[in-house]
This record gives C-alpha cells, structure tokens and sequence, in this order.
C-alpha cells in the first residue's frame, strides 16, 4: 500500500522512460538530497564527516566504477585500487603544475588519465575471460603500485616517497589540504557523487550501457547482433577507470590528505571487489548500500563493541579485539549474504518495495 | 644503442663472468619454484574438483604453520603436533565444504570466489585472536629437517646449497608424487576425477560431491601445511606470509587452472624466470625489487597468446 | 528473518549517527595511543604499545598521575593501516587528546597538517618525516630522539670507527616503501664526503619473505659492510638470507627498526653477531622499569607478559611515554595549569628539559642519550648506541654515538622548505 504505482499515469514516452517513474521513488530520492546536502552537514561532527560520510562517498563511487566493468560489462577486475592511484597522482602532478587552476578540474581531469590506463591494462580482456582476466587485472595493480614505488617524478622527488594534498581553496574555502573545512570537503564530495550517478544511470540506460550488457550475458549474441566487442569492453574500461580515477583523487585530496602507495593496494581492489558484489551487481543503488556496509559497519563495530561489552559483561575486549572481531563479522557476513541472497542488497531492497507494495495482503 | 647493449649482451657477459652466481641463480629459482607450485597445486585441487578458484590458500599456508607452531608452543611433541594439525586442517575443510561450499553450490563462481574471501577474513582474524599476531619462529629442527648447508666450488666461486631447500624440493617432489598417485590409482582419485569432469555425471553414478569436496579441500590443507613449513623456514611465521600465495596466481595462469603438471612446470618456469630476471636485468635497468610483478607480466603475454595455459583443457574460457 | 536483520542493521546505522562524546573527568589527561596489534607488524606494534600504556599506568599507580592530574590513555587499534589511523584521530581528538603517536609513517604524513589546524602536537618517535626536525618550519611536529637521517649518519660513523669506511662499498637493504626511501639523500650527499660507495637492494612489500634474489644480486655486488632498513618480517628473512650467504653477520647492521627481539628471535643462533642500532636500552635494570613491574605487571595491569618486559619495543614504547609525560609536566610548569590542553603540550614538547639528571631522577640513568628539547630542533640530536644479538639476546657494543648535526641540518633544512613550498599557508614559527 505504500508503494502501489495505481493511478499515475504515463502519458508521454519520456514519462515512461523517467529514471524515477514512481512519485513515492522521486520523493525518496529528494528526501535522501535534502538529508545528505542539508541535514548531515548541519548535525555532523567531525568524526561522522570525515571517518563515515567521506570515505563512504569516495568507496561508493570507486563500486560504481567497478559496478559498470563487473557488474554491467561482466569483467571482472582486481585493478581498481591501482586506477584509484593513477588518478591520485595524476590529480597531485597536474594540481603542483598549474596551482591557479580550480582542483575540481584536476579532480574529474585525473579521471581521464586513469581512463587511458586502464584502456591499456583492459586490452587482454579481448581474449580472456573470467578468472585468466582476475589475474591479468591483478598484474596491472602489482605493476602500477611498483611504478608508484619507483617513479621518482610521480611524487615530485619527495623523500618519503608519499604524495600530500595540497592546500586549495574553492569560492574562498578551503576544500584539500590540512586546514581544509571538513563541511566543505563532504558537500563536495557529495555533489560530484551524486552528478557522477546521474551521469553512469545515463550512459548505462543509453546505447552504450545496453551493448554493455548484451557483451555480459552473451558476447557471441552480441556480437552477432552488431555490437563490435572491441569498443564495448575497452570503453567499459575506459569509463570504469575514470570513475575510480576521480574517487583516487577525491580519496586524497578531500579525504586523507596525504597517501604512499601502499594506500592504493589490492586490498582495497579486494574490498571494492566486495563492494560491488554485496550491494549488488548491475545496480546503482546497490553501489551505495555496498560501500555502507563494507565501509560503516567495520566502524561501527570498532567504536561500539569495546563500550558495550565492558557494560553487559565483566569482561573488557580492546580495541585491536574489536577490530579482529570486526573483521569476522564482515568474513561471516559475506559469507552469510552470498548464500541468502547472491544477488546483493539491491535486490533484497527491490523484494523490501514489492512487500510494501502489496502489504497488508500477501499478493 | 648502449640500452640494447644492456639488454642484450652485458647480462650474458655477467653470466659468464660469474659462473658461480649463476649456478646459484638457478639453484634458488628452482628452490623457489617448487615452493610456487606447491602453493598452486593446493589451487588446482580444489578449482579441478568443484571449479572454485580458492583465494584462501594463502591465508590457509599460514594457518597452518600458526597452528603447528601454536599447538608446539603448548607443550606437545613436533610430531604429535603435525598430526593434530592435520587434524584441524581436515576439521576446517569439513566446515567449509558443510557451511559454505554446500550452500552455495550451483552459484556463479564469483560468488564461490567471493565466498571464499570471506573465508580468508574468518581466517585472518581468527588465527591472530587464538595465536596472536606476532611473528614465531618454525620449529624446523623439531621436525627433524635439516639446517646446515653444503658448498660446492666452481671455477673459482662457491655454490651454497641449503639441506632445508634440498630438503624441500625433495619434499615437494613425494608430495607431488603421493598426490597424483592418489588421484590416479585410488577408488576416491577416479571418483575426483569424475567430478572434475562432468559434475552432474558423476553425481548420477553414485559419487558423493561432498565427499569429494572435503577430500580436496583436506588435501589442499595438507599442500598448505607443507608449503607453510617449507616457507617458514627460510623466514617465520607470520601473517605477511599469506602473500606469497598470491605468486602462485601466474603460476596457475602459466599451467591452466586445472592441469597439475601445468602447476610445476609453471612454478618452475617463474621461480627460474623471476630470479634470473630480477638478477641480470632488473637491478641494471630499472632499479630492482622487479619480483613483485614480473610474474604476473609474464603471464599476461602469456595469456595473449595462449589463452589456456600450457596444459589447460582447450574448452574453458575462450573467447 | 533476514529482513529484520536488515532493518535491525540500519536501526543501528541511525543510532550511530548520533556520536557520542567520552567525556573524562577534570582533572585527567587524555592521551591517544595509535596501536597496531594486529596485522603484518603486529610483532613490532604489541610491544610498544605495551610499554606506552604501561608507564602511564605506573605513574597513575605511584605518583596519582603527572601534577595531580591522572592518565588515561585511549588505545585505538589502526593495524598499520593509514586509513584506519585517520579514523582513529578522528575519533579520539575530541576527548582531549594531547599530542599523537602514530607509530606508522604513513599515519604520520596524513596527521603533519592537521595537527596545526588541530591544535594537536604529533610526536613522531624515530620514524615518520625526517624534515620535521626543523622546528621553525614544523611548530607541531616533533621527531626525538633522532631523525632517519641523523640515525644514518651515526650508523655511518660506526662503519668508520670499525677499521675506517674509505673505499669501502656499503650495501643498502631497504623495504621498498617511503621509510626504506628515506635515508638515500643522506647517503647520495655523505658517500663523496666520507669516501665510500653504496649500493641499493629495495626489497618490495610483497617479497618482504621472499628475499633469494635480492641477496643473489648482494654476492653479486660483494659489499663491505650491509645496512637494514627493515621493518616486520623482512628483517628476520634478511639476516636468514644473509647467513645464508654466508655474509659476516658482525658487518650487517640494522636501524632501530630492524632490531627487536621478535625480529631476531625466529633467526636464533643463526643470526649470532648481526648489530642494530637503538637509543632506548635494553634490560629492566632500570629503577622506572623495576617500578613499572611493581606496580603495573605485578598488579596485573599491563596486557605484557613479564619476560616481555625489557625486550627492545617494549622499552621503545615506554621511552616515548617518558618523552610524553616529560613534555606534560613541562606544559604543566609553564602554564600553571593541571588539565592542559594540545597547545600547552606543544610548548611542553619544546622545553622539556631531559639531561642526565632528570634521567637519574626518574630513574633511568643509562637508558639513553640526554634529549635536548628546543624550539629550533624538534629532533633534539639524540645519540644511538649499537646493539649485538648473542644467539638469544640484544647486548649493547658501543658507546654512544652522536649524529652529524653539521651535515643532517642542511639537508633537513632543504627538505623542509621544499615540504612548505609545496604548501601555501603553511605556518611557521621564528625560534627567537
């Protein structure tokens, strides 16, 4: 009964085809605007900003570009934390090489860059498939940290061979760097997200995303259909780099503010791996609701277990226990979801609408 | 012209300089290389049987070495000690074929990959909650493996020869043996065989899949166990150990998935490969500390021409 | 069931929006402690943290605390993890926190420009950025008792006093990340000056146990004299490897992170002879250790077991809690206040005094080189002493040995003004 679409009606095309048909998903949609754009902002400390909301935003962009090679293209890759390091030193290069410029250009501009890496390490994924393609995607993240490590230039000669967010301001605030306003740094973290969305639900409904699609559930099909499997795996690629790209850039300027190489290794291509397929994949939504849960539920075990256990029972656990236990929870978890519901938390909140839907009566 | 005289001539002229060193290269690539496809093989048993491709036997390498070390620590003889871990190696396959492989069975194998992600998380933290995370040292004289070494003089230079590397190459190579007799000659090996095969055909025999699977996965453990001391030894126990068994993913790429004589030819063929590249052309041209990838590139040209492997079935993923 | 899950999860998800603040009494001071007990480092990371808590803990339990005021020391587990670490701060700034120790380079460069903003002082013990020693550049940042480079320069001038380093080759392990990067400037500018040749062996994260190739390309090479800058599981596979080759261990010397019991203690007899440097020491023959076992280990208030006590971290973390509770007193001084705040701990850090008489007082006579706190020199040219493994224990070989201050300084100084030119609205201060 919440959720029941009866009585409105479509009475053009582009009306059918909204991205948001339903009223009850439109005022959805700009409720979770107005919470995120006005209500966090104002009632956040620091520690919900800058450990939570951020880092949650950049993952959630790094899912949606895996989420469109992985999940929309059927490629799977272990590459993205490296494609997050191509942008972030891309961004760092280019923000040290013309200070003046606006460091939001650098930011979307560092996707291209990362983009045209991937490009290259996605060639072989026109003869191998499958796990062969885990591995040569893996062989791009071992080569390209090892370049980060070794390449003098890349980190501007620096002696701790790290790479630091800059300070730069934006319409007289400063966003990167280490006075950088927390407030300002999630709202525009929060706006690229959200334009980022609406751009890959764009590209994803349009020509290309449905070629992309039609490569994941049959490449000869599609092939045979007229899709050339050159263009739609490398621009897959292309743009699933790009958007780790920009989320590499947004994790260190407007994140950490400073990263080494270790801070873009396989772990976390893991852990955007995980991402993606606990959210769900081929869904945008999903992107979300994975890198909460990856990313917020560690934290919150972190912070609320060591409290609680010394409340309700005699014994004291520590934080490092805490983090172990944490650990296991997320392994068992995993675990749990894949075999209850494999198709991630999108779909189990498409069956949550279905039940509203129809509730109080069973059908 | 000076670059091509670097890449060409000069590595060769060390080689013949240095006849010694060369030996010794060669000594350590193969040490390594049967330690990389011992690691591999625990991979090939268990994606040949139920076609999960196990990203926890790395972490499964350590715990089982954590778990010889823990139980020695407690006061039980080394030997005594090796068998109860096995027995927990067997206990630990039966769980996860019972709560995750069972489960799951007839998903996609992402979801199996992931699935045993999440093993490798339980584990992690797991073995670090009950031994601790600090680094221990192997019992390697408990266990009655060899530790001096041996010198042989060449035109001028030693070669040293490790007993623990012979020790563990000779190791490798009865393991390697008792498992392919197993799998050959044995009533459970056919039936593997079978699964490996046609899952569905085999379940219409008579073949039990989940006594199949804890077979594999016990005998992936045992491979563990054996790599995990083996390694060990050369360093300790700890738990950066589990990426080493990340080597073995171009090692797996290099041979097929599913072909264990691909695993050591293909973990030869790194172990050889890496050191002599990393010795005569990676410190003299791009710095050194090339182990780290040259693997994985190798196996990415690799995988441009030959898309199966070296020994892989000919069917699996080809475009 | 599942669905209950579900909402159970996002109901815990809402609540947690609401953050709650510890609040600690009036007259405690909150004193943040990044540890990592777990992960690839937790070998190194267990002790020290073990002995940070456990001397505050002591003077909770002897004196009632520093000037009145208890201790409280706020564990917050980053596992080595630089994310993490930022979350921690995050986390525990807001209690209080008087000054961090991250015990992890990568926690320390992500923490150097907020401590300003902050208001929170980062005390980088031996580790983290070596240009933070220039004070006038880096108000907040502090790296007694010695930066990497100073380090590099006394291990050098042990290399000379042990039958002259002229026309010697010295070999350079290091882990391939920015720590093991750090000191080649040092080396690059010395080697003319000092007459001697290096060579580099980066060892990668990855292959940290898996060293054959490298020390295959050390015979090669033939060096004289080998330096570690190791770290975790690289340095026991290191001084195996080096057995191995049969590379005379009493010529092999690591940094202070290269040498800890947990390192050498899966090496054994092995790796008899090989040297490492320190500046905290060894042993519980220490009056301020003997009272830490009365009245933390006995007590049963220490997470250590007893023969861990003493061991090289151990001490190490301890140490840095005496360079903590020196600066607290400090500020204490200074301001007249109990509860003082990061800025007052700041200034503390400035102008601790720690000579041989303030050692012998809080009863640590012997145990390192006088620090000398000042504005201007946030490294406080601390000596190191070199330590030698006997098979099955640290002994200590060597006198104190002072860093070259005449060479480090310029190139700290150099490296510090590239770090704020690449800054814009850095502030530093004039050291008057």
């Amino acid at each position: 009964m919440f959720y029941r679409e009866a009585g409105q009606f479509k009475a053009t095309y582009e009306a059918d085809s909204a991205k948001f048909p339903i009223f009850q998903d439109k005022l959805f949609i700009w409720f979770y605007l107005v919470i995120g754009f006005v209500a966090i902002p104002l009632l956040g400390n620091e520690f919900f900003l800058g450990a939570i909301m951020i880092p949650f935003l950049v993952f959630t962009l790094a899912a949606i570009g895996l989420n469109i090679l992985t999940g929309f293209t059927g490629q799977i890759s272990l590459g993205s934390g490296a494609f997050m390091g191509v942008g972030a030193y891309a961004c760092y290069k280019m923000t040290l090489a013309y200070p003046e410029v606006n460091i939001l250009i650098f930011i979307f501009a560092s996707g291209i860059f990362s983009a045209i890496v991937g490009v290259f390490f996605g060639l072989p994924s026109l003869r191998i498939k499958g796990f062969y393609l885990v591995v040569s995607t893996l062989a791009a993240q071992f080569f390209l940290e090892w370049a980060f490590q070794r390449i003098p230039w890349l980190y501007n000669y620096n002696n701790t061979g790290a790479i630091d967010g800059v300070s730069r301001w934006l319409f007289g605030i400063q966003i990167t760097g280490g006075g950088a306003d927390r407030t300002a740094q999630y709202i525009v973290c929060l706006a690229i997200v959200v334009v980022m969305t609406w751009f890959a639900s764009n590209i994803i409904s349009g020509r290309i995303g449905r070629s992309w699609m039609m490569i994941r559930d049959m490449d000869i099909a599609a092939e045979l259909m007229g899709v050339r499997p050159l263009y739609a795996k490398l621009s897959a690629f292309a743009v699933s780099s790009f958007y780790c790209g920009v989320a590499g850039s947004m994790m260190v300027f407007l994140w950490l503010g400073a990263a080494e190489p270790e801070s873009f290794d396989y772990n976390h291509s893991f852990e955007i791996l995980f991402m993606v397929i606990l959210g769900g994949l081929g869904s945008l939504l999903g992107c979300f609701l994975g890198a909460a849960v990856i990313w917020i539920l560690p934290i919150l075990i972190r912070e609320w277990l060591p409290p609680l256990i010394d409340k309700i029972t005699p014994w004291v656990i520590t934080s490092s226990t805490a983090d172990l236990v944490s650990d296991i929870i997320i392994g068992i978890m995993i675990v749990v979801f894949l075999i209850m519901e494999p198709h991630g938390l999108a779909r189990l909140w498409a069956i949550i609408k279905q039940k509203l839907r129809v509730w109080p009566f069973p059908y | 012209m000076e670059l091509l005289k670097q890449i060409f001539i000069e590595p060769f002229e060390t080689m013949y300089a240095l006849p010694d060193l060369l030996l010794q290269t060669l000594w350590e690539g193969f040490v390594s290389g049967t330690l990389y496809s011992l690691i591999a093989l625990g991979f090939v048993l268990i994606f040949k049987a139920s076609g999960v491709f196990n990203f926890a036997q790395g972490i499964m390498v350590v715990f089982a070495a954590l778990c010889l070390v823990g139980i020695h620590a407690l006061g039980v003889p080394a030997y005594l000690a090796l068998i109860l871990t096995l027995g927990v190696m067997a206990l630990l396959a039966m769980s996860v074929v019972q709560f995750v492989m069972k489960p799951l069975v007839n998903q996609p194998d992402i979801i199996l990959f992931m699935s045993t992600i999440g093993i490798t998380f339980i584990l992690i933290a797991g073995g670090q909650i009950i031994f601790g995370g600090e680094p221990k040292a192997m019992i390697t004289e408990e266990l009655g493996l060899p530790t001096g070494s041996s010198v042989l003089e060449v035109s001028g230079g030693i070669v040293i020869f490790q007993h623990i590397d012979i020790a563990a190459a000779i190791i490798a190579a009865i393991l390697i043996a008792g498992l392919a007799l197993f799998f050959n000659k044995t009533k459970i090996g056919r039936a593997l065989r079978a699964v490996a095969d046609d899952h569905q055909a085999a379940l219409s025999v008579g073949i039990s899949l989940e006594q199949i699977w804890v077979v594999v996965w016990f005998a992936a453990g045992v491979v563990a166990l054996t790599a995990g001391i083996l390694w060990a030894a050369k360093s300790d126990v700890s738990f950066a150990l589990q990426v080493i068994a990340l080597k073995a993913l171009p090692v797996l790429v290099l041979g097929g998935f599913t072909s264990i004589p691909g695993a050591i030819i293909g973990g030869l063929i790194i172990g050889f490969g890496e050191k002599l590249f990393d010795l005569y052309w990676g410190v003299p041209l791009l710095g050194g500390g090339t182990e780290s990838w040259f693997a994985f590139i190798i196996a990415l040209l690799f995988l441009l021409y030959r898309p199966e492997g070296l020994f892989g079935e000919k069917l699996i993923e080809r475009i | 069931m599942l669905k209950k899950l579900i909402l159970g999860a996002a109901a815990i998800a809402v609540a947690s929006t609401v953050q709650v603040t510890t609040s600690y009494a009036e007259d405690t001071l909150y004193i943040p402690s990044l540890s990592y007990r777990t992960g690839p480092f937790a070998g190194a990371g267990t002790p020290i943290a073990n002995g940070f808590a456990d001397y505050f803990n002591m003077l909770n339990a002897r004196d009632g605390g520093i000037g009145g005021a208890k201790l409280v020391v706020g564990e917050c587990e980053t596992a080595y993890n630089a994310q993490k670490g930022v979350e921690c701060y995050e986390a525990t700034k807001g209690n209080g926190a008087l000054a961090y120790n991250p015990y992890s380079t990568g926690i320390t460069l992500q923490l150097i420009p907020k401590a300003p903003v902050d208001k929170i002082p980062v005390l980088s013990m031996g580790y983290g950025l070596s240009a933070a020693a220039v004070g006038e550049k880096f108000p907040w940042t502090f790296n007694y008792p010695a930066s990497y480079w100073s380090q590099m320069s006394s291990i050098l001038q042990y290399i000379d006093s042990q039958g002259g380093i002229k026309g010697k080759k010295i070999g350079f392990i290091y882990l391939d990340v920015g720590y093991g990067k750090e000191p080649i400037p040092l080396l690059d500018k010395l080697a003319p000056e000092m007459g001697f040749e290096w060579v580099g062996f980066p060892v990668g994260v990855k292959e940290m146990q898996n060293q054959s190739a490298t020390w295959l390309n050390v015979r090669k090479e033939r060096p004289d004299w080998m330096v570690a800058w190791s770290f975790g599981a690289m340095t026991p596979t290191a001084v195996k490897e080096a057995a191995k080759i049969r590379f005379p261990m009493d010529k092999f010397i690591g940094n202070w992170w290269s040498g800890a019991h947990a390192d050498l203690e899966p090496v054994g007899e092995a790796g008899k002879g090989y040297k490492a440097a320190n500046f905290s020491g060894v042993g519980t023959d220490f009056p301020a250790l003997q009272d830490v076992i009365k009245h933390v280990v006995d007590a049963g208030n220490s997470q250590a077991a007893k023969d861990d006590i003493g061991k090289v971290n151990y001490n190490r973390g301890l140490f840095n809690a005496v360079i903590m509770a020196e600066a607290i007193a400090a500020a204490q001084k200074a301001t007249g206040k109990v509860k003082i705040t990061g800025e007052d701990m700041r200034l503390g850090l400035e102008t601790f005094v720690l000579d041989e008489a303030r050692l012998k007082e809080i009863g640590l006579e012997g145990f390192t080189a006088p620090i000398k706190a000042s504005c201007k020199d946030h490294e406080g040219a601390g000596s190191i002493f070199i330590q030698q493994w006997d098979g099955s224990d640290w002994k200590r070989t060597s006198d104190l040995i002072a860093p070259m201050t005449d060479v480090v300084r310029p190139l700290l100084e150099e490296a510090a003004e590239k770090y704020v030119g690449e800054q814009t609205g850095w502030k530093t201060q004039s050291c008057g």
